[in-house]
Parts: C-alpha cells; sequence; structure tokens
C-alpha cells in the first residue's frame, strides 16, 4: 500500500512538472518586458484604443475623430469604451497585452508610470508648452512628460440665485477670500438655508489646503508633506465651518455628491467641477445657478484639477502611429469639437479664447486652470488616500491635527520619504 | 511482496497490476491534466507570485521579477503600516460577517426546509421555487436591487418611516453595531470610548476597533447575503429531511415522542451530515465574500465593509502590488482550512454518545 501511495505521489508531482515546464514554454508567457523597448512595425497599422468614457456622447465623438483619423492617415483605430477601465488596463497589462492608446486618469498615472507601462512621448506631440502648466505638471514624473492631457476640469463655488436672493445676497456679494465666505454663510445660515453643500473627500477639501499653500506631497510626488501648518490651517477652517454648520457634506443633505444637494435646493452653495452643468441640465433643470472662481485663502487662490491624459503603451508596437493619433485628437479644434460633444474644457491654451466666446457660463472654470493643483502624482497612493478621506469623513468630530499625522505616516511608508 | 512471491506467480501478477495501473492512469490522463492545468497549475503559479514583488508588468516567471520569500506575508502580520491595518480591518470584517452569516442561514434554510417539507402545507411546490429563487438569480443584479431598496429614500426607510422610526443611512454609515449597542446600554460613551479598550491590541488594531461589530452598511450585505443563500440550503436540507424514513418518525410516535423531541432526537441526529455540509459550504463561501462588497460598497464606508477577498483583489489590480495580493488570498485560503478542520473535529462522529444514550434510557423504562 505504501509503495503504491508513494508511485501515486511521484506521478503527480511528474505531471505537475509536465505541465509546469509545458506552460512556461508556451507562446502566452514570452517576456517582451525585459526588452527595453517592443519591436516596432512601420506602415498601417490596427490601433487599440480604450478608454474611460463619461457616457454615449463621449464614446460616439471619440469614435467620429477616430475614424477621421484613420481616413486620412491610412490606419485603423478600434475604439473601446471600457466598463471598468482601472480594472481592464491591470489585466491587460498583467496579461502582457495592453491596448496602444487609452485614457490614463491622473490619480492613477503615477501608478502606471512608476511602473513602465506608458511610453513617454509627451515631447513629441506638437507645442507641447501650449497645455496648461498645471496639467504638464501633472503628467510629468522624473522630468519626463509622459502623455498630454485630453482635457480637464476644475472645481469652482457653484452658487443657486433663487436662495442667494432669499438670503439678501446680491451679485457683489460673491465671496472672494475665506472671511468673506465665512460671513456669507453665516447670512444665508441666519435665513435657515444651508448654506454650503462640501463632497467629503481630498477631491473637495484638497482645494482649501492648495488655498493655504499645502498639499499632500512634494510637487514632484516623491514626499510626503501632510503634517504642514498649511494643511492644519485648511483643516481647521473647513472643520469650523462643518461644526458651526456653515457647511454640510451631502450625506448629511441625504444627497449622493454636492451636486445632488445644490441641485435639490438643499444648500445655497457648492463646490465642484464643470461636470455639474450635465447634471443640473439632465436632473434639475430649472435651476438657476451661476458658477464663480473659488474664494481665496491666506496664500491666494487655489483649486483642484482633474484630467485624463491620452496614455501610449509603453508595449505598443506601433508607437509612431499612436502618437499621430494623439496628435489628431488633441489639436485645438478637435478639443473644442469634443468640448460641444460632452462639455470638458480644452487642455490646450490655445483654446481658451474660442472656448470662453462659446462657452461664457464656464469662464471662471477655464480661468481657474493657471492655479490648479492635480491630484496626488505619486504611486500606490491610492489606499492612503481612501484612509485620509476616512478621516476627512470624521473631520467634525476628529482633531485636523491626528488626521494630518495618520496620512503623514501613511504616505511616508509608502512613498519611503 | 512477499505473499506474491510465494504463491509462485510473481511475474505475471505483477505485470497485470502493472498494465492495471497503467489502463487506470490513462483513462484519467484527461481529467488530470485538466484539473492540473485549470486548477492546480494557476495556484502553485499564484504561489510564486505571493513570494516575489512582481509589479503586473510582463511575465511574473522570469528571473528578472524580485524574489521577496515570506516578506509579503510576514508584512501582512508583523509591519505597523497601513496594509496591515486595511488587511485586520478586513479580517475583522469578515469575522462578523462570517459570524451572523453562517448560523443565520443554517438556521433559517433548516426552518423553511421543515416548512416545505411538511404534508400539511399547501402549494408546497409554489413556496419551494418561491424560497429558492433568490439562489438562481444574479447575485449582481440582487444586489443593485438592494441598493435601491436600502438607498436614503428608499423603499426600507419610507417603510420605516411610515412607523415614525427614522432609518439610517444604510449604504453610509459606518458605525458598529455592536458600539451603538453598547452606546446605546449607556455602557461606554461613543464619542470617548474606555481608555482600557483603546490604548492597544492585537496586530495593530485597538480592542475598541476589533469590538466595533459590523456596520450598519455591513448589516445590508448580512441580510441580502442571509435571504439568497438560505434558498440553496433548504433545497440540501429538504433533500435530507426526504431521506428519513417514514418509519422512524411512526417508530418515535409510537414511543409517544412529541413534535420537539421528534425533531431533536430523531429527525437532527439523521441530517448531522447535511448540517456539516451546509455550515462547510458556509463557511467557506461567506470568508469569500466578494461581489455584494464589490458591486455596492468597494470596501465604503470608512472601510467597514472591506473583506479580505476584496482587499486582494484591490491591492493586486489597483496597486499593482500583486505579491501582498495574492498573500491575502493565501492567507483567506489557510484561514478556510484550518476553520474547516475545526469544524470537522468539533462535528466527528463520537463511537458512542453518553449524553443522547442518558438522556433517553429513563423515559424508557
Amino acid at each position: 500500500m505504501k509503495h503504491s501511495y508513494l508511485r501515486t505521489a511521484a506521478l503527480a508531482v511528474a505531471a505537475g512538472g509536465i505541465l509546469l515546464t509545458s506552460a512556461a514554454c508556451g507562446s502566452g508567457f514570452d517576456d517582451k518586458a525585459g526588452q527595453s523597448s517592443a519591436p516596432q512595425s512601420s506602415g498601417p497599422a490596427s490601433l487599440q484604443i480604450l478608454i474611460g468614457s463619461s457616457g454615449d456622447a463621449e464614446t460616439a465623438a471619440v469614435k467620429e475623430a477616430a475614424a477621421a483619423w484613420s481616413a486620412s492617415s491610412g490606419n485603423t483605430a478600434t475604439v473601446t469604451p471600457a466598463q471598468d477601465l482601472t480594472q481592464q488596463l491591470g489585466q491587460a497589462f498583467a496579461g502582457d497585452n495592453p491596448p496602444d492608446v487609452f485614457y490614463v486618469d491622473a490619480s492613477r498615472f503615477a501608478d502606471y508610470a512608476s511602473v513602465g507601462a506608458l511610453e513617454p512621448y509627451g515631447d513629441k506631440i506638437s507645442n507641447p508648452d501650449d497645455f496648461y502648466q498645471s496639467l504638464r505638471t501633472t503628467f510629468t514624473r522624473d522630468g519626463k512628460f509622459y502623455c498630454v492631457p485630453k482635457d480637464f476640469s476644475t472645481l469652482a463655488l457653484i452658487v443657486n440665485d433663487e436662495l442667494w436672493k432669499k438670503a439678501g445676497l446680491g451679485e457683489s456679494d460673491v465671496p472672494a477670500d475665506w472671511q468673506q465666505l465665512t460671513a456669507v454663510a453665516e447670512k444665508i445660515k441666519a435665513k435657515g438655508i444651508v448654506p454650503l453643500a462640501l463632497g467629503d473627500t481630498r477631491d473637495r477639501i484638497g482645494a482649501f489646503m492648495v488655498q493655504a499653500g499645502g498639499w499632500i506631497t512634494s510637487d514632484d510626488g516623491k514626499q510626503a508633506t501632510a503634517d504642514s501648518p498649511e494643511n492644519l490651517q485648511a483643516l481647521e477652517y473647513t472643520r469650523s465651518l462643518l461644526k458651526d454648520g456653515l457647511a454640510r457634506y451631502p450625506k448629511q443633505l441625504d444627497a449622493g455628491w454636492g451636486g445632488e444637494a445644490f441641485g435639490k435646493g438643499k444648500a445655497a452653495m457648492t463646490i465642484e467641477g464643470n461636470w455639474i452643468k450635465g447634471a443640473m441640465k439632465a436632473d434639475f433643470p430649472d435651476v438657476k445657478y451661476t458658477a464663480h472662481e473659488l474664494p481665496a485663502g491666506p496664500k491666494g487662490k487655489g483649486t483642484l484639477s482633474f484630467t485624463n491624459c491620452w496614455g501610449i503603451s509603453a508595449k505598443s508596437r506601433h508607437k509612431e502611429q499612436a502618437i499621430s493619433f494623439v496628435e489628431a485628437m488633441t489639436k485645438a479644434d478637435q478639443q473644442m469639437a469634443f468640448a460641444r460633444a460632452f462639455g470638458v474644457m480644452p487642455s490646450r491654451q490655445s483654446a481658451k479664447e474660442q472656448f470662453s466666446k462659446e462657452f461664457p457660463d464656464d469662464v471662471p472654470f477655464v480661468n481657474s486652470a493657471g492655479y490648479a493643483h492635480g491630484p496626488v502624482n505619486a504611486p500606490k497612493m491610492d489606499s492612503v488616500l481612501a484612509d485620509f478621506d476616512a478621516g476627512l469623513q470624521q473631520l467634525a468630530t476628529t482633531a485636523p491635527k491626528t488626521i494630518l499625522t495618520r496620512l503623514q505616516k501613511n504616505a511616508q511608508g509608502v512613498l519611503g520619504g | 511482496m512477499d505473499i506474491t512471491s510465494r504463491t509462485g506467480l510473481p511475474r505475471l501478477g505483477r505485470t497485470s497490476a502493472t498494465r492495471e495501473n497503467l489502463a487506470g492512469w490513462l483513462f484519467l490522463a484527461p481529467v488530470v491534466a485538466i484539473l492540473g492545468l485549470f486548477l492546480l497549475l494557476p495556484i502553485l503559479m499564484a504561489l510564486w507570485v505571493s513570494l516575489t514583488s512582481w509589479n503586473g508588468q510582463g511575465s511574473p516567471f522570469t528571473g528578472k521579477v524580485p524574489f521577496v520569500g515570506l516578506d509579503n506575508y510576514t508584512g501582512l502580520f508583523t509591519r505597523d503600516d497601513l496594509a496591515r491595518e486595511n488587511f485586520m480591518v478586513s479580517v475583522r470584517n469578515n469575522i462578523y460577517y462570517v459570524g451572523i452569516v453562517v448560523p443565520a442561514q443554517t438556521v433559517l434554510a433548516l426552518g423553511l426546509a421543515l416548512i416545505v417539507n411538511g404534508r400539511l402545507l399547501k402549494g408546497r411546490t409554489f413556496f419551494r421555487s418561491a424560497f429558492f429563487f433568490p439562489s438562481v438569480t444574479s447575485s449582481v443584479a440582487i444586489s443593485v436591487v438592494f441598493l435601491f431598496i436600502f438607498a436614503n429614500s428608499g423603499a426600507v426607510n419610507s417603510l420605516l418611516g411610515f412607523f415614525g422610526v427614522s432609518g439610517p443611512a444604510w449604504f453610509s454609515d459606518p458605525r458598529g453595531v455592536l458600539h451603538l449597542l453598547l452606546g446605546g446600554l449607556g455602557v461606554v460613551d461613543l464619542d470617548a470610548p474606555p481608555a482600557a479598550l483603546t490604548a492597544g491590541g492585537p496586530f495593530g488594531l485597538s480592542w475598541w476597533e476589533w469590538l466595533s461589530g459590523p456596520s450598519v452598511a455591513m448589516c445590508t450585505i448580512i441580510m441580502l447575503v442571509v435571504w439568497t443563500t438560505s434558498g440553496t440550503f433548504m433545497l440540501m436540507f429538504l433533500a435530507a429531511l426526504q431521506d428519513i424514513p417514514v418509519t422512524l418518525e411512526e417508530a418515535s410516535v409510537l414511543d409517544g415522542a412529541g413534535r420537539w423531541q421528534r425533531f431533536r432526537y430523531v429527525t437532527l441526529p439523521l441530517l448531522k451530515p447535511t448540517v456539516f455540509l451546509v455550515l462547510t459550504l458556509g463557511l467557506i463561501a461567506t470568508w469569500q465574500v466578494f461581489d455584494q462588497v464589490y458591486v455596492m460598497s468597494q470596501g465604503n464606508p470608512a472601510k467597514t465593509t472591506l473583506t479580505p477577498a476584496y482587499l486582494s483583489y484591490r491591492t493586486a489590480f489597483r496597486d499593482f502590488d500583486y505579491g501582498s495580493g495574492t498573500a491575502i488570498s493565501f492567507v483567506l485560503f489557510l484561514i478556510i482550512v484550518v476553520l474547516a478542520l475545526l469544524q470537522r473535529w468539533v462535528m466527528r462522529e463520537r463511537a458512542a454518545d453518553p449524553g443522547v444514550r442518558r438522556r433517553t434510557r429513563p423515559r424508557r423504562s
């Protein structure tokens, strides 16, 4: 009996070994990463484009633009909208079969760039200095401008005209700094209206940190700078708004996000990006509102920018054609076409004038671009920032210093700074 | 071996045995190959990845991928950082989840099976299908429906409002139920929990955090899972119930056993193998909970619905830390194996159960 067990075990091990070796020899595990650059093929190429689309309008617009590029360049481009871009890209990289061109969210950029998944092509696009400086910084790592921004959004102060008037306020009362914001909010509160609906994450409260002159990491994304007096001042101020009932988180107003609370008329102001335009048109078409630049803090004006870039895979075999595709997508008039189709802002400064003329209501958003700060551009920060958000949700009852110390410790653990 | 040589037919016996063995393996070869290729091999590959710090670029099976030994595993338990805290939080959440879901779904499934097995119930087929229905529906679809039902102004809160109760914001409420209970009873002050509990605790999580109980958000997932899976297990109990010979029940009735006694001393002991099966399957499935978390909460609010399975996915595919991600899944595997063995040991067949005998004998005499 013992003998037969041994033999079975030996056979099983042998079978496992054969399987392992056969799989290792299989073509699926060829080591392309080892080579410094993927072999390039010139001539007409078939590009795979993966986009994280905001909706049908965007998908259709990108498909149309891609078709026009295909017709003029003789290549083909297949545009696929992703269900879950982050997951699909992660799987594609792990499976060694990434798309040639894809959207890269600014907050995920460092993760991709740090593992060498992206081709640093930014300076090969014509007139790269035309892109807003803050957006270029967002997509620069180790001195290399990796990918060009597709478009961008910024945060602004959105004011409900009707509630504003109800509180006895006029156009000149729109707050320009923190003191005025507090003063105005107190006036609104006195009328029994919630003054400000403020999203409870770093993507909104972070704007106060920028206005105070602070940020979570250093500009190059190499060091944690969370535990600073500037950040403390920003959180103390936000906390005072929350404690005095001058600001409320959307959740407290029975809403999923600031725009929903604002649209339902539960707050007179909110801090949101230009995407609120589409949401208001679809869900709350009767609410009259205006957008204004965010009030300045002790260190001047500040807002946050949100953007995607056109990433090109480091493993693409058609990089030259991919760059030509991105070139076509980021031409000023093409960006204007996208702006008309799905309400984004062009990332090229040369399109600013045209944009401001066509969309006068969006001028505060596009004007904020000069002093906007991008998301944290350091790798592996996702869980650290999620933890920070969890801390911000408890801001009304937790000491800001505790939250920042914790963020500093966690960020240092990841960045090693 | 000695016996065959003594019978004088060593050669014949051995060759026929070898040939039989060979034929056996030949017949098994397709299954062994398929299971090996799609089951064993991926597990071994994942095990290898868990020993490296592969970042998801290119193949993990080259010499260029840094080998880190057991670092990914020890880091989960000993390193004082966010990764360990997240892991421990996810384990805590899952312990409460398993601790409530497994007993609840087992009892509910047994109860439902007893009801639809009853001969007096009219429309049994209808109820059987009705109870089984949630189990055959896609868990994603059901999760989305629950999202609507438990929304802030959804059906549940409207119903509660009808009775004058203002319901919680289910999916955004990170407060632990046990904390709320203790606070509600006045045992502790929620804003200033006792220093003895917050001062320290195992694995970097204070005792106060370990004792939070499932959050309100987690409770909705618990309700959903109990509701959907009890139908499947009801089917297993039903099959076992119908296997119980009617003669046994009649005999116990003649012996003067009441309904409860019949259930406790006849039905339940005969259902023991099924109970073991249901508990084991429940244990495995609940430790691996993923799709409900992925669809409904993504670990939010404040990490209270984070589970090891979801954390493993997030660490690997979002943070590109495939080593830690797979290490988490292997720790999860070990937890499940250990618990299943423990359960087997607890429910083992005892040669003679003195407890049962002592209780039944006096009644017969």
